[in-house]
């Protein structure tokens, strides 16, 4: 693994956060959500900012930006310089003067950052508008100017897109191109390449090195990603609730961590050394999909709409007590399989074969009874729990509709709740009084309260932090190993593949390109995409758990 | 785009056809002699007769209709059985009032509600936003006509600044059109400014949350264009589509105000009408109103593509 070594003792220092505290407005008596922030930032330097959520990060980078929610957060002590000036003394109109031109900031989801009614050309040049005064014609050179330096094909065409019309990587690159187009001083970077694929994110970390090298800007990137972090940090900052627990330079902390919670926050990064296989299990599979199809918009009412194949001859079979991962990007057409296969949605062609019975072409009504034996859990555990019931009553009202008596239900659900590790009385509380792990429990537990043959998890842990994920990963595999549940588990995450999987399937284009053992697949892969999944993992060669590179057996 | 709206014009057709039936059976299928229910109790049998021949009531059902709808298409609508004058005469004659009024309401309810409404999502949780929304329940809550009497009271009788009641057109003298249209117009956008103002807040309080409106703020972009470029144009569709709605409500007749006013417009007709039983007349109006609901509506969802390029037809 190769780390950046650059020293930076001679490089002018850019931003110099002193004793920054920030709290709740109009509540001096609660605990600081920031407590004596200080850290600096030199000319060309990145620093990684990592913790887990809540820990403060995006926190810290609203106050520098002078973007805090106001009403709700405010500053109460310490200092922000920026190149000597302190930011907390400047009007809100020179604040306005800064953003821009001296501090950037880009975002998380490239998806909402751009103005949806806006063309993207329109957007950058707001930029020029508000900063600089120039004549029509050199504005809209400037703007194409940096297009192509974020290299964006076709820049006329693109200029005049609105973002709907651009996939998520060319959305990014129009937000770099608005951040950059002053050249300013400091880029702050809120997981900027956290929604996107691995190998878009290989792509846009590149461009933002590229660019920061050009420029000689001071990156300042806040991630949850270690990985992310072994690749491009100069000198990492990790945060634990409001506070900096540790910084040092990259290689240094990943290799000799001194704190108690950073060596957790590493150890829990999951391997990308696929787990050992286990025994192929005895008996025929409880899930088995043969030539799974699904076309879009192939029926219009008025019109005939383009189709788009989501999915095209998909087989696999999964046996009790065995996982199957679905790996892809988005838009390979794994949640479309996860939802043919639940039928949510129904697939056009193939068949699925559940508890020894065909369902891929059963009525709705049909289908009812068969339900039982398969369940999901979904990605986002804050939208999937309804809020106004408590988790009791959303445990039950699958058995319910089965028949089964109240009393013994809820009872039931009790058992649950101790076998997913949470108390009892859980039960008797809504969703909203349980952290993201806590409520992903929950909603493991909801899909086995119907005692199901197969488990399918879309994306259970991608919006999770990696200790919480850790855990829930460990869940499901001593609830399997109790059950004896077949799981289907859709990630596109491979570290997380690699942590359950017994087998992997990898797709692309709604297409199988590559199935297999899981460690054959992830040690030995066969397909040039499954490779190129492979090598845009960020920081693949380091073991994060054991602080040493990774050592191939 | 073209092809979308040949659709939804095409789709106007079943429509009408279901609106023209029941308007064509309001008359025929009520129990008992419809020229016996027109006429009243005391009307000679010379009378019944005449009634009879001019809605053609002798004949069968179908003959019937398809002779009305015949009429129909060539644009007559019948002649008022009080008056004797063609219906469309009629209307004619009365619409403009009321689609004078309705064009300055709307336009003078949007210019005070939307801003309004914008600063009350700004500043939310302030005393301006708990001023616009008590304006706005009071606006709800007080009925139409004690805000007409209050606004002659003050306007017209104390200061005597504008006349109390009447009407006349634009294109004959618009200072005394103006001079006069001010206060019903004042009086019907106080119902609205609330509806818009409320609709506005909560639209914008909606999009001021999102994402590209932090962008917007971290590109240095003062808050005035934050507000009007980058959040009211995407908090605009349910705006739009009040504000459409209002004016077709407008456009059906406002009766409370044109009596109040002494406006000449086709609130009063179609309620002389009814109480007149001057079938013909309300006939026409049904249709009339029902038209312009279709158009109306069609126009609002045609203006989302102005507003939100993602809606394409």
């Amino acid at each position: 693994m190769l780390f950046k070594t650059r020293t930076f003792d001679e490089a002018a220092n850019v931003l110099t956060i002193t004793d920054l505290t920030v709290r709740l407005a109009g509540n001096p008596a609660a605990k600081p959500i920031l407590d004596g922030i200080s850290l600096q930032i030199r000319e060309g330097e990145t620093v990684c900012l990592v913790g887990e959520s809540g820990s403060g990060k995006s926190v810290t980078s609203l106050a520098v930006m002078g973007l805090l929610p106001k009403g709700a957060l405010e500053v109460a002590g310490g200092r922000i310089d920026l190149e000597g000036r302190n930011l907390l003394e400047f009007s809100p109109q020179a604040m306005r003067d800064m953003r821009a031109s001296k501090i950037s900031m880009i975002f998380q989801e490239p998806m909402t950052a751009l103005n949806p009614v806006m063309r993207v050309g329109a957007q950058i040049e707001e930029v020029l508008d508000t900063h600089a005064k120039l004549p029509a014609r050199e504005k809209k050179a400037r703007v194409l100017d940096i297009m192509n330096q974020v290299h964006l094909p076709d820049v006329e065409r693109i200029y005049r897109s609105y973002p709907h019309q651009l996939s998520g990587g060319q959305r990014q690159r129009i937000m770099i191109a608005m951040a950059l187009i002053l050249e300013p001083k400091l880029l702050i970077a809120d997981e900027p390449t956290t929604a996107l694929d691995v190998t878009t994110q290989q792509q846009i970390l590149s461009l933002i090195a590229e660019l920061q090298e050009k420029h000689g800007t001071a990156v300042l990137f806040i991630t949850h990603d270690m990985g992310v972090v072994a690749e491009i940090a100069d000198t990492v900052h990790v945060m634990q609730l409001g506070k900096l627990v540790e910084h040092a330079p990259v290689e240094e902390l990943l290799r000799r961590p001194r704190e108690d919670y950073t060596r957790r926050l590493l150890k829990s990064v999951p391997s990308l050394t696929p787990r050992a296989a286990r025994p192929v299990p005895e008996g025929a599979p409880v899930i088995s999909v043969d030539g799974l199809q699904k076309i879009y918009g192939s029926h219009g009412v008025f019109r005939k709409t383009k189709e788009t194949l989501a999915a095209s001859e998909v087989s696999f079979a999964i046996p009790k007590g065995r996982t199957l991962g679905i790996v892809g990007e988005s838009g390979s057409g794994k949640s479309t399989v996860a939802r043919c296969v639940m039928r949510l949605i129904d697939p056009t062609d193939g068949s699925i074969r559940v508890a020894e019975k065909e369902i891929a072409k059963l009525s709705r009504r049909e289908l009812r009874p068969f339900r039982r034996h398969i369940q999901i859990v979904f990605q986002d555990p804050f939208r999937s729990l309804n809020p106004r019931w408590t988790v009791g009553r959303s445990l039950i009202e699958g058995p319910l509709n089965l028949g089964t008596d109240k009393d013994a239900a809820m009872a039931r659900a009790r058992e649950l709740m101790k076998l997913v590790g949470l108390p009892d009385d859980a039960v008797d509380r809504y969703p909203h009084q349980f952290s993201g792990g806590q409520r992903q429990r929950i909603a493991i537990a909801r899909a086995i309260a119907m005692e199901p043959d197969v488990l399918v998890a879309d994306e259970a842990v991608s919006a999770l932090d990696v200790s919480v994920q850790a855990q829930v990963l460990e869940l499901l595999d001593e609830l399997q190993a109790k059950l004896g549940i077949a799981i289907l588990f859709i990630t596109h995450d491979l570290r997380v593949a690699a942590q359950i999987c017994d087998e992997v399937v990898v797709m692309q284009h709604g297409r199988v390109v590559e199935h297999d053992a899981a460690e054959k697949v992830l040690a030995d892969p066969k397909h040039p995409y499954t490779r190129a999944l492979i090598e845009a993992a960020p920081g693949r060669a380091w073991d994060f758990a054991n602080f040493r590179e990774l050592r191939t057996a | 785009m073209l092809g979308y709206i040949l659709r939804r014009i095409l789709a106007v057709i079943p429509v009408m056809i279901i609106v023209a039936v029941f308007v064509f059976l309001l008359l025929r299928l009520t129990p008992g002699d419809p020229a016996a229910i027109i006429a009243g109790d005391m009307a000679t049998p010379a009378q019944l007769e005449r009634i009879r021949t001019s809605l053609g009531l002798s004949e069968p059902l179908h003959i019937q209709f398809v002779t009305w709808v015949g009429l129909l298409l060539q644009g007559d609508l019948g002649t008022s059985l009080i008056s004797n004058t063609p219906v469309t005469t009629m209307i004619g004659q009365r619409i403009w009032p009321t689609i004078n009024i309705a064009v300055m309401t709307i336009l003078l309810s949007v210019a005070i509600a939307v801003p309004m409404g914008v600063l009350a999502a700004w500043r939310h949780r302030t005393w301006a936003d708990y001023a616009v929304m008590s304006f706005s329940v009071l606006g709800f809550s007080i009925p139409v006509f004690v805000i007409g009497y209050i606004f002659i009271q003050v306007f017209s009788i104390e200061l005597r600044w504008l006349p109390v009641q009447g009407y006349a057109a634009p294109s004959d003298d618009f200072g005394r059109f103006l001079a006069r249209a001010i206060l019903p117009c004042l009086t019907l956008a106080t119902i609205y400014v609330a509806l818009i103002a409320r609709m506005t807040r909560a639209s914008m309080l909606e999009v001021l949350g999102e994402d590209y409106i932090r962008t917007a703020r971290a590109k240095g972009v003062a808050e005035r264009i934050v507000l009007f470029r980058h959040a009211l144009r995407n908090a605009a569709v349910p705006i739009m589509t009040i504000i459409g709605t209002g004016f077709a409500l407008l456009i059906g007749g406002v009766v409370v105000t044109e009596s109040v006013f002494n406006i000449p417009g086709i609130g009063r007709l179609t309620v002389d009408a009814i109480l007149a039983r001057d079938y013909p007349v309300i006939q026409a109006m049904i249709l009339l109103t029902s038209g312009l609901y279709v158009f109306i509506n069609l126009l609002i969802d045609l203006s989302y593509t102005l507003f939100d390029p993602r809606i394409r037809y």
